[in-house]
């Protein structure tokens, strides 16, 4: 048997995950209803009148956003668990964080890009100008790769717990602050016709901040989770 | 006296604040005095279930 | 100095010396906080300003202090205990837990009750308010996370993950609340900034401050005195400890 390199470890991960994922295509759907759901929910409880709506709609998307992102955290190590690969990829010789950057990626394509595609119309939806639409697309695209991120950590931490849902958003949604305020912010100034670099790059430090800390905090919390 | 206790007509939120503070204080005080005393009776029972058994 | 640390990290010797310790922290604590609290409510003079409805300060912003500096320590302790597998700083993290989450529940409440007179609202989404309930919801983070886990020893583990995630997600949190909070709000002056401090106001201050100290590491000795028995409940010295209570 010969062992592969990182990088080769690294793309048979990913494509195992996005293969298991394709055979499970109804799962991915659910989410992105939810989604779409949640966002629905706010015209009918608030009420539609449009300044209103333009005004508060990129928190509500955002918003709706995070929980759709919390809700589907936790299918990442779920099966991976249940049958024992896990434990298998825990004894692998390879650094461990990097693999979990190949697992947090592989359930970003399948959850968090997903995401992006609808989100255009829920803007629509909500009554936002094309700008602020294609800011929200822009946060969106930075915003939920560090949602993943820091929400794996909280996965890895409960992963073995039988009432792990209710604690991992316990967890998770504090850390998710940051996102939200900087990401919906953005939208909301680029709907005002104001410039929005500065929420980018702010987004931007946070995207970079996760990617270098975050793996190597999922590793340990799965090292103890499964010990 | 009064006039220390009145705290310039905000003796309600001043003393609403002293007093929660208190509270929790002996809450915390408390709450480990308590557990203690539980474990200590719990391992004195487990060690007595233990000396029967062996018995 | 090092045969002292040495010593200390036998779970027996720490449970003895910190029983020993505890009366005299304990007595120092009323101390510090007797002095506090009547240099706060009798010396200090009543502010200009805000009357003495401040007088809530002596208690709001020592238990602001300590909410954050309960968390560095449960994060540096839980470091250490990750890096060294010293089992004393486990316990010393995870009993921090409570002690801190209490302090931060002060600091919201008493926060609020003052911001009632100031504001006229019991509740203002304030930046210092906003990031102290963050602050809150972090800490029962970690509470239920420890309650979750069955094991203890990879509970203390997990936990003190969190707490390091925590602790470089603070200043972030902070940072972005406190920029949140500016663009929605506008530049308002935070009431609770020490309102031109005086320095008879600021001694109670300071002497609240150290009774608060003193107090969380008598309630952190004791906790982690209740973590210890129950983690050597089968070594000879905890049973002998039993026996003689009994």
């Amino acid at each position: 048997m010969t062992t592969a390199n990182l990088s080769q470890a690294f793309m048979i991960l990913l494509r195992r995950d996005l293969t298991l994922a394709y055979r499970r295509r109804s799962e991915m759907i659910n989410p992105l209803l939810f989604f779409v759901l949640v966002t629905a929910l706010f015209p009918l409880g608030i009420g539609a009148d449009p300044t209103l709506l333009r005004e508060v709609g990129p928190g509500i998307i955002w918003v709706a956003a995070l929980l759709a992102a919390l809700l589907s955290l936790d299918t990442i190590f779920r099966s991976d668990f249940d049958d024992g690969s896990l434990e298998q990829l825990l004894l692998s010789p390879h650094p461990l964080s990097i693999l979990m950057i190949a697992k947090v990626f592989a359930h970003w394509l399948i959850t968090g890009l997903p995401l992006l595609v609808v989100a255009p119309l829920l803007g629509v939806l909500l009554d936002l100008p094309g700008a602020a639409i294609r800011t929200l697309l822009i946060t969106l695209a930075l915003g939920t790769p560090v949602l993943s991120l820091i929400g794996t950590i909280g996965v890895a931490l409960t992963v073995g717990l039988r009432k792990g849902g209710m604690i991992l958003s316990l967890l998770v949604l504090p850390l998710y602050i940051p996102v939200l305020i900087f990401a919906a912010n953005a939208v909301a100034t680029s709907g005002a016709g104001l410039p929005v670099e500065a929420h980018l790059s702010l987004l931007t430090a946070l995207l970079v901040l996760a990617v270098s800390l975050s793996p190597a905090a999922t590793a340990a919390a799965l090292r103890i989770s499964l010990s | 006296m009064s006039e220390f206790f009145h705290m310039g007509g905000y003796a309600f939120y001043v003393w609403l604040s002293y007093g929660i503070t208190l509270v929790v204080l002996l809450g915390n005080l408390l709450s480990p005095m308590l557990l203690k005393k539980r474990l200590l009776r719990e391992l004195a029972r487990r060690e007595q279930r233990a000396r029967r058994s062996q018995t | 100095m090092l045969k002292f640390f040495h010593r200390m990290a036998s779970p027996k010797y720490f449970y003895q010396f910190t029983g020993k310790l505890i009366p005299w922290l304990g007595i120092a604590c009323l101390g510090f906080m007797l002095a506090g609290l009547y240099d706060g409510l009798l010396v200090a003079p009543t502010d200009y300003q805000q009357g003495d409805s401040y007088r809530i300060m002596f208690v709001h912003v020592p238990a602001a202090w300590m909410s954050l500096f309960i968390y560095m320590v449960m994060a540096t302790a839980g470091a250490i205990g990750l890096i060294w597998h010293i089992k004393l700083a486990e316990v010393m993290a995870i009993s921090s837990a409570h002690v801190g989450a209490s302090f931060t529940f002060l600091a919201l409440v008493t926060g609020s009750i003052w911001g009632k007179p100031m504001w006229g609202a019991w509740w203002v989404w304030d930046a210092r308010l906003t990031s102290e309930l963050i602050l809150l919801f972090l800490y029962l983070g970690v509470i239920a996370l420890y309650n979750a886990v069955e094991d203890k020893r990879t509970a203390a583990r997990a936990t003190s993950i969190l707490a390091l995630v925590g602790v470089v997600n603070i200043p972030i949190i902070h940072y972005s609340v406190e920029w949140w909070n500016t663009l929605h709000q506008g530049p308002t002056v935070t009431k609770f900034d020490a309102p031109s401090i005086d320095l008879k106001m600021l001694i109670p201050l300071l002497l609240m401050a150290v009774a608060f100290k003193l107090f969380y590491a008598v309630v952190v000795l004791m906790r982690a005195r209740c973590e210890i028995l129950q983690r050597e409940r089968n070594s000879g010295w905890v049973k002998e400890l039993v026996r003689a209570s009994s």
